[in-house]
């Protein structure tokens, strides 16, 4: 395990350093901490007594992060190391027995493994999976190819459409019929079904190859032939796999109900095998801890579930780190938040209100123009609503015919990876603008395990920015650091607004390599005045999977206007799927008397197209009783929600129209873990502690320059404006921005309870740096986070301690400061 | 001069300013060919009326038109009468996009005046939201003296009714086809015209929806103006018209460059369209007027003109185009072949030129009836695209569908079931309308996309949808083997969709807007044509002996007969180069995959 590191015990007393003069340090807004397990009732107690660790492991591209918690001491170990990628299970095996090992734990105390992946979303990708066959409709087995009728961009005539993923000659047509409410138009020829077998057969299907999705019009109504097509299949052709519609995604739209079936099957064996490899590698270590996974809308679910539904897993990783990003709000009393985690490739955005990541059932997978919204194969399965846009450390930067510079979606991945990387990558990207600048320390890369070659980055800048654009490599550099912040911004925005929501003035909560060197610069354009940098921000998302709950999503459509409701139906749905939900959930080991369910109707006003995810009030539950239905006072209740939800979304009231429902959703979910976040703990070495006195608040803005803790300091580039700290000796002032002698500091060596210092300063750790530019201050609150504020939340009276980029952008083809309002000149 | 930094910064919000416009538009409106099918359009003008960004979405027809209908609302409406809250509208097809179904809304944005606040810090926003739709009175609002007007935000939706003959093409005189708004006021102040809306309630079908979707257009442009105050104030810009200027700069360069790239010519080109023919008497064969679209284009240096001369005269039904929406048309096919990455202003408008003759369809007087104008507005990008392929072959398509096939049902939903949306009683009036796209012409290195809009940008709707909604089952939605046109780049396949009544008692009343029924799509350089289109009805269950399938008029209302289906074979695209120069592997795979049945 090469690229191991590891935290180590929690300090008991998050209130350290007695004595300290404490100048800002952040009040624990949250409840008093709990340790890990508290909300865990029913899961530990049911298996071995002594058994007391729980362990959350992530497998990405690149790296396979694993946190390991001891729930009885509350201490936390972090792990890293590559992925295995002939065999993940192999891996995954090897990681936790080396963070075992750091722990000085066995594997008998191992209780649980939560685990994640990208082998869903891959398998799609890469197009990796089984044989797939569709089984539908006659007169639709071409509903999937023809899809939506649409161009998804209006300009370019090249573009292409996702290829379905059972060809053309795989599928199939029976003869049967329902209408939209569900009654029989032409019942199930079984003749047909059995015509079908026999095609299959010749074309190979059966024993361990092939999968068929059945997918038969207004199946979410009445599932009655899509089940007798799915027995008579499974009889016909044994060892084939099959995935019935209204199982996998119980909603109307034939086109998008069909590619979630299909992409369900498709990865099914997969998927299967591979869950046995690590179940197997589990059990073969010695361990009793039961392997829980993962899925996109922040639950967890078993093996079995795991199985059947493997689309659910398609986001689990994003989803984990959207859910860290909430556990950690939650603890620390930020209730909302903006989760923003940029990686090598792409940068997530997730909104988090109350505390809670928004769910959404809208998500595509496999776009052909990356990131381009309707470029994909739309997957209805619940996953967590995050925006992800291709923007990350490894984005290429070039110039387009307007003279302009953008940033991505092409990225220069790991391999040749960002020019300074000196793996024979030419490409400029952000990764080599933010080591011009200063950001990253051509030494300090991963650790230091990992040199960043200066020359080839400023040569890729200058090849394919600066020269076209008349620019000097500095101001190339700077220009694509801001745009990618300028983009990373706008979607978190349009994320936000789409959800009727405002990103302004809320918390930014950074992870992932890149998001801590560019959080302040996306801060700053979304108006937020805080960022939470968290502990272990590398593996953020494993922390994650350790407080997610096993949960599961149900669906089903029953269409219908409110005033014409039959109610004893849909208390019908709601109780079915409620007993579904449960019984999923205490064979996930949940005790019954533990399973909660959130109840909601997807409502609209008559006419319109687009549904408002309402929660069904208790009053409306109540009388929603199978026993005693009560349908005027259900209705009434339900529409009081969904006029004040209507309201909040679009600040208006619902005009006064009859509304109808779409679909009724039931989520069931044992406890969810409360946990204390995992803190640093290696004791501070002495000699190496900052002292105030040496960079801290009290001190006058010029005494700070040029006396870091070690004298470490360089040059780093900042927005003009930022004033105080230029200072003779810099590299002068270029447009837009100056170089200023900036220090240096470890992460390891700030501790809670030093006063806050101020920026600029560069704090580094093994896999990420955090930026802190003029004007804002970084302390380290008691979660171990690194908490920056802007100069706004400071004492006032400096200049330029806030708008601290835009304002002052100006051109370097002005030669002197000009400002924005001058710009036609 | 804005450096490129700063350019890309402040365009980017731009751009996402009216995405967020669009947006909220699509979530709350009620016309399902807006929410459903994505048929509208946003975008923000400058204080001057150019047209300066829009949202990536919506659809050629909106977005073109609106930007020349700016300059009709600040003739009618001078900025000076504007006032904070005011909100305009109007459904005017020769000033904005060509029907009455299509409404346009536009709302001035205003902020305090620098002056009156200079001395209190920071500006704060006047937000619009806190005017349109409340009982605010401006005073209240805390607007100065004289608040600045800094730009204008505009949507154009289709709404589901506008009274008069439901959605068809059989309208002769415009005041056939429903209510004419003039440009007036929405809004004047905050306070809803509350007239017009009377009116508007007591003259269409579907007051609800129609009423809900003005509002829903208002609010919309509230959003996207909020937004612009608070990019305004971040970066203390006192007015939009600089970064106008240098976004309107940009993309005109950028546009005449493209031109300047076209070898400088005289292009010519005409095609012949179905057009409206009359239905014959009885015993009568079908009087036949085709249309036809002439076009010649002038390439000078980095100017582009195109004119429309030879083109045939108006039609006697409502298939006539606007100026407007022929501007529209043509201008978004030479983009798409020009410079598909030039963003659409001002300024990738001013290099580009395009006249009509007065009276011709491509630019019909008033009262010529408009409704069904897409159907020959839609052929225009293959009419230039035609002329271009003279000069730049490899940058155009080949001819596809064109049109689409849009298909209007209404009468009574008899269905007793609730869970269709009944109420148990049966007798619910319903109309549903929903867009069919054939195949779209092969691409100069690629096969064309089979069942895609082209050039309109709108989407299908899903059966299921359509069923739920309405009384009807579609029984197939199947790609026509063999009607994309062979070539060595293939064009994309038609599909057939075949559509019932369920649980009408009453008549399915039915409006077509189908072309390529006579004419198909041609290929070119040795590629063939695609299939052609066909509409017919016939028995569900074939009575002894047998009846002949009937065939209604593909652009005529008609009443669909118990016991009889709808069938409609939408045409195919054209291809591209001989068919023998096709790679073997891929004519092995279309034959694996029935797109041909047998190689050419």
């Amino acid at each position: 395990m090469d690229h191991r590191y590891t935290g180590g015990m929690r300090q008991p007393d998050p209130f350290d350093t007695p004595g300290q003069p404490v100048a800002k340090r952040r009040p624990i807004r949250g409840a008093s901490k709990k340790k890990w397990g508290d909300g865990m009732a029913g899961v530990g107690k049911t298996h071995g007594l002594e058994a007391h660790w729980r362990a959350g492991i992530d497998i990405g591209g690149t790296f396979t992060d694993i946190l390991l918690l001891d729930e009885r001491t509350g201490a936390s170990w972090f792990g890293k190391t590559l992925t295995t990628p002939d065999d993940p299970a192999r891996g995954v095996a090897s990681a936790i027995a080396q963070v075992l090992q750091d722990a000085n734990a066995s594997t008998t105390d191992l209780h649980t493994v939560i685990h994640g992946t990208t082998l869903v979303t891959n398998a799609l990708i890469e197009r990796k999976g089984d044989r797939t066959a569709l089984v539908t409709t006659r007169g639709f087995r071409d509903a999937v190819e023809i899809a939506r009728e649409h161009r998804y961009d209006m300009y370019d005539l090249n573009l292409d459409l996702p290829r379905p993923l059972a060809p053309r000659h795989l599928r199939f047509e029976v003869d049967e019929r329902m209408r939209a409410d569900g009654s029989v138009h032409t019942p199930l020829d079984m003749g047909s079904v059995e015509a079908v077998a026999s095609h299959l057969r010749e074309a190979g299907f059966g024993g361990n190859t092939g999968a068929v999705a059945v997918c038969l019009l207004h199946g979410y109504a009445n599932p009655d032939h899509e089940r007798a097509v799915g027995d008579r299949l499974r009889t016909s052709l044994p060892g084939v796999r099959i995935a019935l519609s209204h199982e996998v995604a119980g909603e109307i739209r034939e086109y998008e109900r069909t590619t979630t079936t299909l992409a369900n099957v498709y990865v099914q064996r997969l998927m299967e095998g591979y869950l046995d490899r690590i179940r197997d590698a589990l059990s073969a270590s010695g361990s009793p801890a039961r392997l829980l996974l993962m899925l996109s809308a922040g639950g967890t679910a078993t093996v079995d579930t795991a199985r059947r539904f493997p689309i659910r897993l398609v986001e689990s990783g994003p989803a984990a780190g959207a859910l860290a990003a909430a556990a950690h709000g939650r603890e620390t009393g930020r209730t909302n938040l903006l989760s923003f985690d940029m990686g090598g490739t792409t940068a997530k955005a997730c909104l988090i209100t109350g505390g809670v990541p928004p769910v959404t059932t809208e998500f595509e997978v496999d776009r052909v123009y990356r990131f381009k919204a309707g470029s994909g194969l739309p997957v209805r399965v619940p996953s967590i609503d995050l925006i992800e846009i291709g923007a990350g450390g490894g984005s290429i930067a070039r110039v387009d015919r307007f003279g302009l510079i953008k940033v991505g979606p092409e990225s220069a991945g790991a391999d040749p990876g960002p020019a300074c990387y000196g793996r024979g990558g030419t490409h400029p990207t952000v990764t080599d603008a933010d080591l011009i600048l200063g950001y990253l320390d051509p030494a300090f890369f991963l650790g230091g395990t990992m040199r960043l070659d200066v020359k080839d980055a400023r040569e890729a800048i200058r090849m394919h920015v600066a020269e076209p654009l008349g620019l000097t490599i500095e101001d190339a550099s700077w220009a694509v650091h801001s745009v990618v912040n300028e983009a990373m911004a706008a979607a978190s925005r349009m994320h936000a607004v789409e959800r009727g929501k405002d990103t302004s003035a809320v918390p930014l909560f950074a992870f992932g390599g890149a998001g801590p060197v560019h959080a302040a610069g996306v801060a700053r354009i979304l108006g937020s005045r805080e960022i939470v940098v968290p502990y272990g921000a590398g593996v953020g998302s494993t922390i994650g999977f350790l407080v997610a709950p096993v949960s599961f999503d149900f669906v089903r459509s029953y269409y219908t206007r409110l005033d014409a409701c039959d109610w004893h139906t849909v208390a019908g749905l709601l109780a079915t799927m409620e007993t579904e939900g449960r019984n999923l959930l205490t064979d996930a080991w949940v005790n019954p008397g533990d399973v909660k369910f959130a109840h909601r109707a997807e409502l609209r006003l008559v006419g319109q197209a687009h549904q408002v995810t309402v929660d069904l009030p208790r009053e409306a539950l109540d009388a929603l009783n199978p026993g005693h239905v009560d349908g005027a006072r259900a209705r009434e209740a339900i529409q009081d929600s969904f006029d004040y939800t209507y309201r909040a979304l679009y600040r208006r009231s619902a005009p006064p129209v009859a509304i109808e429902a779409v679909n009724w959703r039931v989520v069931a979910s044992g406890p969810v873990p409360v946990v204390a976040l995992p803190t640093p703990v290696a004791p501070v070495p002495m000699g190496e502690t900052l002292q105030s006195g040496v960079i801290g608040v009290d001190q006058s803005p010029r005494s700070q320059w040029g006396r870091g803790p070690a004298g470490v300091v360089r040059p780093v580039a900042w927005p003009d404006g930022s004033g105080h700290g230029a200072k003779p000796g810099n590299h002068g002032r270029r447009g837009g921005w100056v170089w200023i002698d900036t220090p240096v500091v470890k992460r390891a060596n700030l501790r809670t309870g030093v006063p806050a210092i101020l920026g600029p300063v560069i704090i580094e750790e093994r896999e990420s740096t955090t930026v802190v530019p003029p004007g804002w201050s970084v302390s380290v609150e008691t979660s171990g986070a690194l908490v920056i504020e802007s100069g706004e939340a400071l004492a006032s009276g400096r200049d330029g301690t806030s708008g601290w980029v835009g304002r002052d952008a100006r051109g370097p083809a002005s030669g002197e400061a000009t400002s924005p309002r001058n710009v036609t000149s | 001069m804005i450096d490129p930094l700063t350019l890309e910064v402040f365009w980017s919000r731009l751009i996402a300013t009216v995405n967020e416009q669009a947006t909220s538009l699509m979530r709350t409106a009620f016309s399902p060919t807006v929410a459903e099918a994505g048929d509208l359009s946003a975008c923000v003008f400058d204080p001057r009326g150019y047209m300066i960004a829009q949202a990536v979405t919506g659809t050629p027809g909106h977005i073109n038109s609106m930007a020349r209908c700016i300059r009709h609302f600040l003739d009618a409406c001078p900025p000076e009468t504007l006032v904070p809250g005011d909100v305009l509208v109007t459904n005017d097809p020769w000033k904005t996009s060509g029907h009455f179904h299509d409404i346009t809304v536009v709302t001035p944005i205003f902020r305090a005046s620098r002056s009156s606040t200079e001395s209190s810090g920071p500006r704060a926003s006047i937000s619009p939201l806190q005017g349109v739709g409340d009982t605010l009175q401006p005073g209240e609002m805390g607007w100065g003296e004289a608040p600045d007007l800094v730009a204008f935000f505009g949507t154009i939706c289709h709404v589901a009714d506008i009274g008069g003959r439901p959605f068809s093409t059989d309208a002769r005189e415009l005041y056939e086809e429903g209510l004419f708004i003039p440009i007036t006021h929405l809004f004047r102040a905050g306070v809803p015209n509350e007239e017009l809306l009377r009116i508007v309630r007591a003259n269409v079908r579907e007051p609800d929806s129609v009423v809900g979707d003005l509002y829903a257009m208002a609010t919309s442009n509230d959003v996207g103006g909020a937004r612009l105050l608070e990019f305004l104030d971040e970066f203390d810009l006192p007015s939009i018209i600089p970064l106008a200027d240098e976004v309107i700069a940009r993309s005109e360069q950028a546009m005449r460059d493209a031109i300047q790239r076209v070898p400088d010519g005289t292009y010519r080109h005409s095609l012949t369209m179905d057009g409206y023919a009359e239905p014959g008497r009885p015993g009568e064969p079908d009087r036949e007027v085709p249309i036809t679209l002439a076009c010649t284009i002038t390439v000078t240096g980095d100017t582009l003109h195109v004119d429309f001369d030879g083109t045939s005269p108006v039609a006697p039904r409502g298939i006539n185009v606007v100026m407007n929406y022929t501007e529209a048309y043509s201008t978004y096919g030479i983009k798409c072949a020009l410079a598909p990455d030039v963003p659409n202003n001002e300024g990738s408008f001013r290099p580009v030129t395009i006249t009509a003759p007065v009276g011709s369809i491509l630019n019909c007087q008033p009262p010529a009836p408009v409704a069904g104008r897409h159907i020959v507005g839609q052929w225009l990008p293959a009419v230039v695209h035609g002329a271009l392929a003279q000069a730049i072959p490899d940058q155009v398509i080949a001819d596809g569908s064109s049109s689409l096939w849009i298909t209007q049902f209404s009468g009574s939903d008899d269905r007793q079931s609730l869970a269709t949306g009944g109420d148990g009683v049966g007798g619910r009036r319903f109309s549903m309308v929903f867009f069919n796209s054939g195949g779209m012409g092969a691409r100069p290195t690629k096969d064309g996309l089979s069942s895609t809009a082209f050039p309109s940008g709108v989407r299908g709707v899903p059966a299921e949808i359509v069923e739920a909604r309405a009384p009807l089952l579609i029984m197939e939605r199947s790609l026509r083997t063999g009607s994309g046109g062979a070539g060595t780049h293939r064009g994309g396949l038609g599909h057939r969709l075949v559509i019932r009544a369920d649980g009408i008692t009453g008549d399915l009343r039915f409006s077509p807007f189908f072309d390529r029924t006579r004419v198909a799509a041609p290929g070119r350089d040795g590629g063939h044509a695609g299939g052609l289109g066909d509409y017919f009805l016939r028995e569900i269950v074939p009575s002894d002996p047998p009846l002949p399938p009937l065939r209604p008029h593909p652009k005529a209302t008609t009443y669909v007969p118990q016991g009889m289906e709808i069938v409609m074979d939408l045409p195919g695209g054209g291809g591209i180069g001989d068919p023998r120069g096709r790679d073997p592997e891929r004519v092995v795979a279309d034959l694996r995959d029935g797109y041909i049945t047998q190689p050419e």
